[in-house]
């Protein structure tokens, strides 16, 4: 408990500057990461957190020691190649860029590895720490580092919003922005940048593996929560923002705990959740609408059973057995049943002894039904050309889906018809 | 030809690797006028207002606008791309997108003001869309979707529009409502050439006529140039000759032309 409240008390300026640091950079590489993900491009973000990795120890050889600045050049070399070598395989070959990408991606990571290999087995004082380069270790945020980072995540924030209206345009229609004279490849040159600036941010609090996913995953996750891209743009922000602080809190609580995979499974989580629970998008949702669709179906479908049983004598007052009325039915018993009892707590039945009777609401809820069902058989056959004995199948499907408006519209593009393809009357209300 | 012709097409080639789409292309456009291009299915046809308006590279050949370059000249000309050519699930609003009509004006890194705001709304408003201002692209219909293509180009406030298949896939409602703006535009004298799939309405709506298949294969006013030898010599018979050269040069290790 005391842990806890060390670390959000930031009374340690360590912890101050590490998690600062973490939220900077997971909430600046979020932002450049929706625009990766409205292009479709996240694999290139995947290849550019790997391939940096060979230009950070190039850098450390060249310096011998941890020069920061040097290997952020170093990572900014390697990543821009990285993406460069991609763009000429994938024009210049049969090669295809999902190939491309893969085989770029590990050639580099290797070399990566390799070369951190080399450098911890041949005795250099002070390597100890580069291997957090790979999953990443936000203690070893510390001191200037953090300035250094801070200061590339503030750069990427603020060229992103002084780019955001182009970086908009280019993501939904570059050929149009093409047209209007912007100058497209100079703006994919610059997203590039960024990409590869973002990932630079990371390589020591995240590490080079698992950076890809601090640029997608909360980019991802926000896109469940908005059809704004201005308000994605901040609840992605936030959620990176927020990961970073658990990725810190969690890594400082347990130190044996890396970082980078803990900030991962902090927005993993928020883009489960978003997944799941997001209104409108999210799966729970969608999943409860279809539920209460193929409730009215079956509702409406009972309705429909009580007018053609009525029809014959013109009487939709009659009482009917259930046996009766499930002679009809198209669903299972329980599906059944269970829609008779929505439609009494609805008051559009009711129940007399054992027998169900429409109710004068219910009348008309039925009678509605099949109006629509009769109307769109008749459009069918009169503007799509279709035979009388083949729309009431379709007519079954779209009775359920046609909004009042439509229905006007029906009625005015047929004049206002009395009867069906099958001559059976359609009802008035 | 024409005293004040808008576009001037000369030798154009354009090919995809070293496959020409389109061969050798000739053709000047008068002011005013509503011009339909009409051919068959990979004539061509958005490939040529593609290669205007410089989204695509010339293989050869020049393009002129009002007798300049279109880098001189952008802010007069203006482009509908075609409906499906872009992901519609895009998080932006109807304004959103119009907007994007303004930026070429706004120049980099200025926001939109409170002029270029009446500019969304009033193009929103001529092409039948002002109450669906807010409403998400996604939930837009076929028709709807393209009412705010064409608007989005109206933003540009233009005088020159080329448009591709804008009746492609839309309610006779929306049709209507584009031909009458179309025709209404060019009243104004605007200049519009329009990519367009349906012979039966060449007639009624277009007063000038390019028919493509590759190669140009006539143009002029409708009236006399869309007879049925041109129809037939446009869409009839594949020309299996110039498709099997096509696909020599598109195999050919090397090419002259690419390389000067």
């Amino acid at each position: 408990m005391q842990a806890v409240i060390d670390f959000f008390s930031f009374s340690d300026p360590n912890i101050r500057y590490v998690v600062l640091g973490s939220m900077l950079l997971a909430a600046s590489s979020a932002i450049v990461g929706v625009f990766i993900v409205l292009k479709k491009k996240a694999l290139i973000g995947d290849a550019v957190s790997h391939s940096v990795l060979p230009g950070i120890c190039a850098a450390f050889l060249f310096a011998g020691n941890k020069n920061i600045p040097l290997m952020i050049v170093g990572a900014f070399i390697s990543g821009w190649l990285a993406i460069v070598i991609i763009d000429y395989i994938t024009s210049n070959s049969k090669i295809k860029k999902d190939a491309a990408i893969s085989i770029i991606l590990t050639v580099f990571f290797g070399l990566g590895v390799v070369l951190l290999t080399h450098i911890q087995h041949s005795g250099y004082a002070s390597q100890s720490g580069l291997e957090s380069f790979i999953f990443g270790n936000a203690a070893a945020l510390i001191g200037n580092d953090v300035i250094v980072f801070s200061i590339i995540a503030i750069i990427l924030f603020i060229t992103v919003i002084a780019f955001f209206k182009e970086f908009t345009l280019t993501s939904f229609d570059e050929p149009y922005a093409k047209t209007l004279g912007l100058p497209v490849s100079r703006l994919e040159l610059l997203l590039t940048t960024l990409t590869v600036l973002a990932v630079v941010t990371g390589i020591t609090a995240v590490g080079v593996v698992l950076m890809a996913a601090m640029l997608i995953t909360p980019a991802a996750a926000a896109r469940f929560w908005s059809d704004n891209i201005r308000k994605i743009v901040i609840i992605s922000a936030c959620f990176g923002a927020f990961s970073g602080l658990a990725g810190a809190f969690i890594s400082y609580m347990a130190p044996a705990m890396p970082t980078g995979p803990w900030m991962v499974v902090a927005s993993s989580f928020i883009a489960f959740f978003s997944f799941f629970f997001a209104p409108k998008r999210g799966s729970i949702f969608l999943w409860w609408n279809k539920r209460q669709y193929i409730k009215t179906t079956d509702e409406e479908n009972i309705l429909k059973i009580f007018y053609q049983l009525g029809e014959p004598s013109d009487n939709f007052e009659c009482e009917y057995s259930v046996s009766e009325l499930m002679e009809k039915r198209t669903v299972g018993q329980d599906r059944f049943k269970s829609a008779l009892n929505r439609l009494k707590r609805q008051n559009l039945i009711e129940s007399i002894g054992e027998n169900w009777q429409l109710t004068k609401g219910g009348m008309r809820e039925s009678a509605r039904i099949v109006r629509l069902h009769r109307l769109w058989e008749l459009y069918l056959t009169k503007y799509m050309q279709m035979p009388a004995h083949k729309v009431h199948e379709n007519a079954e499907m779209i009775e359920h889906v046609l909004t009042p408006e439509l229905e006007k519209e029906l009625e005015i593009q047929l004049g206002f018809p009395d009867r069906d393809p099958h001559e059976s009357i359609i009802p008035r209300i | 030809m024409n005293e004040n012709s808008v576009l001037k097409v000369n030798s154009l080639t354009v090919g995809y690797t070293r496959k020409p789409v389109l061969w050798g292309i000739d053709f000047e456009i008068p002011q005013g006028k509503i011009v339909g291009i009409v051919g068959p299915n990979g004539a061509g046809k958005s490939t040529l207002l593609k290669s205007i308006m410089g989204v695509i590279p010339i293989t050869n050949g020049s393009v002129k606008i009002f007798d300049e370059s279109l880098d001189e000249v952008r802010k007069r000309v203006s482009y509908v791309p075609q409906r499906e050519s872009v992901d519609w699930d895009f998080p932006a609003s109807v304004f959103d997108v119009v907007m994007m009509g303004r930026y070429g004006r706004l120049g980099l890194l200025n926001r939109p003001r409170r002029a270029d705001k009446e500019v969304v709304l009033d193009c929103l408003e001529k092409v039948g869309m002002a109450d669906f201002s807010k409403r998400q692209i996604s939930q837009l219909s076929g028709g709807q979707q393209q009412r705010v293509f064409i608007a989005r180009a109206l933003a540009q406030q233009a005088d020159f529009y080329l448009l591709d298949e804008p009746f492609a896939g839309v309610d006779a409602a929306t049709e209507e409502t584009i031909i009458q703006l179309l025709r209404k535009m060019s009243e104004e004298n605007k200049t519009l050439i329009v990519v367009h799939h349906d012979l039966q309405s060449v007639k009624k709506y277009f007063d000038w006529i390019i028919m493509l298949n590759v190669n140009l294969v006539a143009y002029g006013p409708t009236e006399t140039t869309f007879t049925k030898e041109n129809i037939q010599k446009t869409y009839g018979g594949k020309l299996t000759l110039l498709s099997d050269v096509r696909n020599i040069l598109a195999n050919t290790p090397y090419s002259t032309k690419e390389n000067k």
